[in-house]
Formats: structure tokens, C-alpha cells, sequence
């Protein structure tokens, strides 16, 4: 599934313009620890978290992630926009808690 | 042989993971396997985070030959009381406000022993720490 497709379903904001709309998503992951992260989400993972630095894009550039998604209506600054689109990441906004967000995301994407 | 230099300056997360992804631009360029390269790029940017969070300044020299790729990462800072200790997920000494940013869990120099086939650490405390890790294709 596509993230754009995914923004429909799931009703997300989308902070960074077009940015990785077009990326393909298999799979999801969610946790808040950044080297968790770098070690073990895989490519083309969703990843639920609520931390919204700058690390967070240099870690979905780098782990070739398909999109961030920040929970509970968490915003990024205008900095972490700026270096997303710059780097083509996606990131994604929901007013929902991870628990909930997670949940629907696993039963659309199996 | 391709040798790629940087310098890091401790404190500065914004600029955390950059050398990381122009070292990852370079192996894509020379056709690298992909799995070799994620597992290049997730020890440099947990490399480049330790600098950032523990030190004071440190550099990063990246060699390429057409074997593997050597790194090896110094800083001037605190240097590592306990190496094994070091090694063990969950053991850290990041200040709470490394750990608010997500991270200081502990699991930078495990992920790196992991993503690497030889990682030496040279450490001196007060003086700052050696890293050499070697990832052959």
C-alpha cells in the first residue's frame, strides 16, 4: 500500500507537502527509542512514535522507512519539516494514541 | 580505495547521521550489497550519536576498498569507565536530556557489535575513545 493511500484510510495530516507520498509500505513499527529503531525496523516500515526531532528524519532517511507517523496530535517543528521534504520523508499526523493507531494499521496492512 | 573524512562536533544533534548518509550515498554509488550497506549505516549513525551525546569533538574516517569498508571513529570526551558494561543492552550514561530525545537505552554499542564483523574499542577515561569497526562485503 502506498502512504497516500494510507493518509485516506486512516485520515492523517500531512506535514510535508508531497514528500514520500509514493513510498510503498510493508510493514509498521512503533517505539519511541531511536536506536531501536536504527536496529530493527526494516525498510518501508510505517513508525508510530511521538518523538518529533530532527533525528527522527535523519533515522527514516537512513533506515529507508516508508513514512512517520506522530501520534496524538503531536506536531513537527518547522525544522523537522524543512529537512523532511529535503530529504523526501513523509511525515504523517494523527490525533489518535498509539495503541489505537497501531491497531488500525496492522489490520489494514494483513 | 576511497577514504571520506568528517568531523563531529559533540552537542549537535541536528547534525547527527550526516556522515552516515554520505557514506551511504558513496556505497550505493559503488553498487554495495543493500543489506551490507543498512548494516554500514546503522553502526556509523549509532557511532556518530555516541560523539554527539558523550563528547566533546570527534572525526570519522571512512575507508573503502574493494574488500570492505573500514571506519574508524575517535573523540575527544569522556572515555568508557566499564567497556563490558558499555556492551550490554540498557547500560548507559546518556544525561536525561539525550534520553528524552529517545535516545541513551543503551543499545548504541550493542547494535554496532552487531551490524559489524570486527569492532575494536581503545578508550581512555578523561581522554576520549577509539572506535575501528570493519564490515567486509
Amino acid at each position: 500500500m502506498k502512504v497516500t493511500e494510507l493518509v485516506e484510510k486512516l485520515q492523517l495530516k500531512v506535514f510535508t507537502a508531497s514528500a514520500g507520498l509514493e513510498n510503498e509500505i510493508t510493514g509498521g513499527y512503533v517505539s519511541d527509542l531511536l536506536s531501536d529503531v536504527m536496529g530493527h525496523a526494516a525498510e518501508g516500515n510505517a513508525w508510530l512514535t511521538l518523538q518529533n526531532h530532527l533525528n527522527v528524519v535523519a533515522i527514516a532517511s537512513l533506515r529507508e522507512l516508508a513514512c512517520v507517523i506522530l501520534v496524538k496530535n503531536i506536531e513537527p517543528p518547522a525544522d523537522v519539516i524543512q529537512k523532511a521534504i529535503a530529504e523526501d520523508v513523509a511525515i504523517l499526523g494523527s490525533s489518535e494514541q498509539t495503541f489505537e493507531l497501531a491497531g488500525k494499521l496492522y489490520s489494514i496492512l494483513t | 580505495m576511497i577514504k571520506l573524512n568528517y568531523t563531529i562536533e559533540g552537542g549537535d544533534f541536528s547534525r547527527a547521521g550526516y556522515a552516515s548518509s554520505q557514506v551511504k550515498k558513496n556505497l550505493k554509488q559503488l553498487g554495495v550489497d543493500q543489506k551490507i550497506i543498512k548494516n554500514i549505516v546503522v553502526a556509523l549513525y549509532e557511532a556518530e550519536v555516541n560523539i554527539v551525546a558523550h563528547a566533546q569533538k570527534g572525526n570519522i574516517e571512512v575507508l573503502i576498498s574493494p574488500t570492505g569498508v573500514k571506519m574508524i571513529v575517535s573523540d575527544q570526551g569522556p572515555g568508557i569507565v566499564d567497556v563490558g558494561q558499555a556492551m550490554q543492552v540498557g547500560f548507559s550514561t546518556a544525561s536525561e536530556k539525550v534520553r528524552q530525545m529517545g535516545f541513551g537505552a543503551g543499545m548504541g554499542l550493542p547494535n554496532i557489535k552487531r551490524n559489524v564483523d570486527r569492532l575494536d574499542i581503545e578508550t581512555k577515561v578523561g581522554k576520549g575513545t577509539t572506535l575501528t569497526m570493519i564490515k567486509d562485503f
